[in-house]
Formats: C-alpha cells, structure tokens, sequence
C-alpha cells in the first residue's frame, strides 16, 4: 500500500479510538459554547474555532491524546488479511508458549479454589459490605488467615518457561561454532548490540548532563542542576506529552517527577477518573475474589517487609483490589501476547452471553506483582491519580515483564540482550560462572521481571524508571543488570558457587544506577 | 423531459450490467485471489552426483501461475523466515499481443528480515504494491518469486498464503462520458470542475467512511464485568 493510503488509515484508526472519549465529548463542549464568543465569524468558522482550540490549550491535549495512542501498544497494520493474534504476537511458536503457560497458571488457579474449597467469586453479603467500606483506608491491619493460599507463581516458574523456548525453525544440528550462545536463553530474537545502545541512548553519554550523575552534592547546583529543573518547569507549564517524554530522558527532578510522570503517560486526573475508581471500589465492596487473598497474601509477603514500602500497604490494598476490577484494562490484551481467563456464570457454562473474564481485568497476579505499584506511592498521595498513573504504567511497560512475547521490550528479549551483553563483554566472568552452575541469568532474571522495584535504594529506581519511560523501552533495565555484573565483576570471579554468586549480588540498595549504565555503555 | 430521463435510466442500467459482470471480481478485488504455488525449487550447488547433496544455497524459486492477461493490483504473503523476496513477471507487453511474452523483473531483493540471522520479520504479512515494481504488471501470465534466505540459521524457508488482488477493471467509459458531457450541456457549470481531484477525494472519504462503518464505535465503557449483577461464576475454562 502507498504512503498516502497508509496515513490516511492510521489517521482513520487514531479518530476512531478517541471518538467516544471524555476529551472527544470535552472539546466537541467547548467548541460549541466558543461560538458565542465576538471574534468567531461566520465565514472563516472552521479556521477561527480550531484556532480558539488551539489558544486555550485543547489542542495541546489533543496533541497529548494522539501521542499517547501511538505510543501504546500497535496499530493494526493496513494489510486486511492479518488476524487479530498476529497483532498480540507475531511469531507462533510464541503464542503456542504463552498460552500453555497460561493453561497452566489456570489449572493452578482452579486446584486452589476447589482445595480450600473458596470459590473464584462470590457476592459479599451486605453487612460485610459495610464492614469493608468502613475500613476502606486501613485493610493494612487487617490480618486475616493466609497460611492456606501460596502465590499461583513466582518469577523462577516463568524464568523456566523463557529458557524452555525453542524456535522450531531453528538449525540448531551445526556445532556451537561462531554462533555460540552461553546463556539460557536460546531463542534468536534481535537485540541491540553496544553500538547500537549508544546510538539509541546518546542521551546518558559522558558528555551529557544527567540527573543522578551531575545533581551529586560535590558538584555545586549552577553547574547543571538549576538550569535543568528550569527547563523541566517550562516543560510543565507548556503541557506538551512529547517534550515531557524527552525531558525525562536525562531523568526528572524530585519535585516535577509526579507531575512530569503524569503527562508523559497522558494520566490527567479529572472528575471522571475519580468516579471511575469510586466505581472500582464498589466492585471490590460488592464481589469478594479468590484473587483478593493472592493480592492480600503478596502485599503481606513482599511490600509489607521492605524497609522503604511497608507505609503504604494501606494504598497498595486499595490500588491493587481496584485494579483487579478494571475492565477497560482488557483492551491492552490486543497487543498482549497473553490472553485474559475465561469463564461462565453457574449454570450457564458454554453460553457466550454469560461468558465473563476472570479477574475482571484479565490479569493474575503473581508473586512479587505488588512492587510494581509500590514505588509510584512515593510520587503520588491522592488514591484515584495513584491508581490512573500506575494503569498506564502497567498497559504500556509492566505486562511484557510476565507475558512471553518477541517484542524488544519483552522479557525475553531483555533477558537475551544481557546475557549477548555480559559474554560479549564479560567473556570470562561469564564463562566462569557458567563453570560454577551459577548461570547470570539465574540470579538476574528476578530483578529483571520487577524492573528493579525492592532490589535498589528508592531514588536511585526512580531515576531508572525516568529513562524506561523516556525512552519507552525497558532496555534500560537489562543494560543496568549486566552494568551491576560488571561493577562486581572481581568480587563474582572469586566465588566458588550460585549460592555465593546470589551472596555477592543480594545488596543492590548501595549501588547508584546512572553512573553504572553510563559506564557500562559509554566507558568500556 | 422524457428522453432524458430514458437516456439516464438506459445509462444506469447499462452501468448497473457492467458492474454486474465485475461482480464476481468484486470479492477478488477485496479478498484476492487465493494462489496456487508450484512446489518450490531450492538451488543446490555441488552435489554433482546422484550420492552427495549439494548445499542448499539460500535460494528458492517459486512459480505461481495465473490465468492469462490478469492486471496485479497488489500481492500479499505470509513470510515463512525468508530474508530478502524478488518478483519477476512473464508479461505480454500491452502492444505486443502477438509475441511471446518475456520474463522482467518487477521487484528486486525487497527485505524482508532486517536481519537475516533473527526473528524479526520472519513470520510477518507482506504486501507488494504495482506502484513499488519497475514494470507495469499488466497481461501477467505468471509470476515468478525468487527467495533468499543467506543465513545458515534456519532450517527451511518459504513464503504462504500468497494471495493476488487484481486491479478493478474500469466501467466501460463510453455511456458516462455521453452522460456526463449531456448534462454539461444542459447544465453548464458555474466554475470549472477539476473532475479528477473531485474523484480522488471522494475515492478517499469513501475509503475512510468503509473504515469507520466497519469498526465498532469504541466509546468510553462503562466497564461493568458482571452480567446483570452476578458475577458467581464455576471454575476458569481451559481452552
């Protein structure tokens, strides 16, 4: 297909996911009520309403809407013949993967429910409606009997899956030769070589200022720090998505991130979105879910012993019971390779009209799933822009850490891209822990699936997830997991076997991550 | 009055014949035609006699045949790991309706793999538009494609699901022409028409407007997940 054919479908594409929106529904508002305004004639209608848009900042959202559609997930492709899956995920190989890892989440998920003998859903009698709602805001001293569910998965189940895959197509009858791989991962996915990096993250070079490099208290503040927190207010006061998105590359000042984070993903918090999560709430008063207790059982396990989290256990019970309720969280499975659990009212089984996805929002939980929110309740107090912001997050970056896919952004690939990384340039600090039976990945593949959240001190994981959404990519977060390898290198030659290798490796909080990945890229 | 409007009836129903006769291409012009594909070649070298296998080259040829003196819109594929694609043609040129028809080649190693070594790509859909071959694909008797696949990585290559959607014959011109210049007489235009532009956007909004007709209106949900309040549902399906 021609070029002009291709826009015009895209374009066709992008009016048809913001019709029926609030902001389509807001400016159609304001653009009708501008008509009684002196300055706009008749004549030049068209010309004299878009440039009232354009003055008093709607087409700025607009703008903002259009740059978060393309940013998230894929358009459909302009070739009719296409079925919806290739969409999810290309390769076929990669689908078969996921969907009997799937098969076995929900197996799992059934035994529980018919073991302990709790049912997957049920509506919550009134009283203990009432009895939730009044502690809505302190579920966190509620300690209610755990001890019988166990995590439906842990990220070392799923590091089994990622090295299980195989591609079927792949020769892999000649000797070891010159395509020699070391790691786990023995899938040919494309990824980045260093070259390649330093092109695409030209921003985090030696050259450039950074915050978590140049804002350190020996350099004095007029150096770099000052002008740059001017800059990110002028990006604020302008409102503009992209710009925002560039600036963070070079990281976010403590005291813009909320806001700057907020417009980068395009998470405005209006009236409707705190309804909406009014709305969640009633669903969590009014259904009690089997996934509730796995929720309950991760926050207690995991956020709820770290030193810098456990605060907001409260909020995470409320985000994540919430979340587990969002049915429009659905429409990223379009360009999810994971597919959302079936099911069926009782006494309806086979028929599509009673046929519900369970958790609502698609999505099961895992162990570990609650640090994902967990940092963002340093940057944002107010339960329903919390909730907004880590939504975004979620849909646009978190759900290829679980998902088995071939996207760059995936676990797979980010798994691929530091094994080829380290032996590239580690040779014999990976050879000699391929030697010991401690397999870098084995150790790495835990701070890879949480992108670090719990492993680093708290602002050195902010400065990180500035670049991932700078950048819109989770590359940077195989890129410092190999940097951390080399920064431990000597230490690491040293050990003896995987139980040292994970000793040396267990400390992360120390570490500073920019002056790493610069190093790492930049220095070698 | 009556003439002209036996003129506009005879006229419409002239059009409505012809596009009786390209209805059955309608669903190819949409849909393409589904091809055929001769086994493929793959090109040895070495391997002189009958015991030894030569080593596969990275090369294999397909021939797909079609029926005589078809106009190629568009051809579509499903790539099965081949890295670059060429197409080449066996074409009557439009003059020449005597003569043999000659091979030429309208696409030359179009990538297909941005890297022949990794996955990217390698299952993708693919189309092939006219406006992107050298030659005018008019009169094609065959077509031939000529695939590469240089690393040594995979085990076997091919392309599937080759499909080739045939340009839209035009509606014989004759009667609108008359029709068109009659009513330019009748009633004369006010400002010149720039007739072409006028088709071309409106070819495009018709395009458009099939697009959004054809989609689901993608309103805000309101998101309930249950059916009608219940939501007590028995074990999760295995499918």
């Amino acid at each position: 297909m021609n070029e002009d054919a291709e826009l015009s479908q895209t374009i066709a594409q992008l009016v048809r996911r913001l019709k029926g929106t609030h902001l389509h529904a807001q400016m159609e508002r304001e653009a009708r009520e501008c008509l009684h305004q002196p300055e706009i004639q008749l004549d030049s209608l068209k010309d004299d309403v878009r440039s009232f848009l354009r003055t008093s900042g709607w087409e700025r959202k607009l703008q903002n809407a259009v740059h978060r559609e393309l940013h998230v997930g894929r358009l459909a492709p302009s070739l009719p013949a296409v079925p919806a899956e290739h969409l999810k995920e290309p390769l076929a190989y990669m689908r078969k993967a996921q969907a009997s890892w799937e098969r076995r989440i929900v197996k799992s998920l059934n035994s529980m429910s018919t073991e302990l003998g709790v049912p997957l859903a049920r509506m919550r009698p009134a009283t203990e409606q009432q009895e939730l709602s009044n502690k809505w805001n302190e579920m966190g001293t509620d300690e209610p009997d755990l001890s019988r569910f166990r995590p439906v998965y842990a990220p070392k189940d799923f590091l089994e899956v990622v090295v299980a895959l195989r591609s079927p197509n792949l020769n892999s009858g000649e000797d070891a030769g010159a395509r020699s791989h070391w790691g786990l991962v023995q899938v040919p996915l494309g990824v980045k070589d260093i070259a390649q990096l330093r092109e695409t993250y030209a921003e985090l070079s030696l050259a450039t200022g950074q915050l978590g490099i140049d804002d350190n208290a020996h350099i004095h503040p007029d150096v770099f720090e000052n002008n740059y927190i001017d800059i990110g207010k002028k990006v604020l006061a302008k409102q503009d998505s992209a710009a925002a998105q560039q600036y963070s590359r070079r990281g976010c000042p403590t005291g813009l991130r909320a806001d700057l984070w907020a417009l980068i993903l395009n998470s405005v918090n209006q009236p409707q979105d705190v309804l909406h999560f009014e709305q969640l709430k009633a669903g969590v008063l009014q259904h009690d879910l089997l996934v509730d207790n796995l929720i309950y059982k991760d926050v207690k396990l995991t956020a709820s012993n770290d030193d810098y989290y456990f605060v907001f256990e409260d909020f995470l019970y409320q985000v994540l019971l919430c979340f587990s309720r969002d049915a429009a969280v659905l429409e990223h499975f379009k360009y999810n390779s994971a597919t959302p659990p079936k099911s069926y009212i009782q006494g309806k089984e086979g028929d599509d009209d009673y046929a519900v996805f369970y958790p609502p929002n698609g999505v099961i939980p895992f162990h570990g799933f609650s640090m994902y929110v967990a940092p963002l309740c340093l940057l944002y107090n107010e339960p329903s822009k919390l909730y907004s912001v880590f939504r975004e997050m979620y849909t646009r970056y978190f759900f290829r850490l679980h998902s088995v896919s071939s996207a760059c952004s995936g676990i797979v690939s980010l798994c691929l891209l530091f094994e080829r990384l380290l032996q590239t340039h580690l040779p014999q600090l990976f050879y000699h822990l391929r030697q010991i039976g401690a397999q870098p990945l084995r150790i790495a593949f835990k701070w890879l699936v949480r992108a670090f959240s719990g492993y680093l001190c708290t602002d050195q994981l902010l400065f990180l997830w500035d670049r991932i959404l700078g950048y819109d990519s989770l590359e940077p977060v195989a890129v410092l997991a190999a940097a951390i390898f080399a920064f431990r290198a000597d230490n690491l030659m040293e050990v003896t076997s995987l139980a040292s290798a994970e000793a040396v490796l267990a400390d992360l909080s120390t570490l500073k991550v920019m002056p790493l990945i610069q190093i790492f890229l930049f220095a070698v | 009055m009556c003439t002209c409007h036996t003129f506009i009836f005879l006229c419409y129903y002239e059009y409505n014949c012809d596009r009786e006769q390209s209805k059955m291409s309608a669903d190819d012009v949409t849909k393409g035609v589904a091809c055929t594909l001769k086994p493929p070649v793959f090109l040895h070298f070495g391997g002189g006699d009958s015991k030894t296998q030569g080593c596969c080259s990275g090369v294999c040829v397909i021939d797909v045949a079609l029926p005589p003196g078809k106009t190629i819109e568009t051809i579509t594929f499903k790539n099965f790991y081949t890295a670059l694609v060429s197409v080449r043609l066996q074409r009557r040129s439009p003059g020449q309706e005597g003569a043999a028809a000659k091979w030429c080649t309208a696409l030359r190693d179009r990538p297909l793999m941005t890297n022949p070594h990794t996955e990217a790509g390698a299952q993708d859909y693919y189309s092939i538009d006219r406006k992107q071959m050298q030659v005018e694909p008019d009169g094609v008797s065959s077509i031939r494609l000529i695939l590469k696949q240089p690393s040594s990585a995979w085990l076997t290559f091919s392309v599937q699901d080759v499909r080739i959607f045939p340009r839209m014959q035009p509606v014989r011109k004759g009667r609108i022409d008359e029709l068109s210049d009659w009513l330019l007489l009748v009633f004369p235009p006010q400002d010149p028409l720039d007739v072409a532009s006028v088709s071309c956007r409106l070819q495009q909004m018709w395009a458009l407007s099939q697009v959004m007709q054809s989609s689901q209106s993608h309103a805000a949900s309101v998101g309930r997940f249950d059916v009608d309040g219940c939501y007590d549902i028995n074990l999760l399906s295995l499918t």
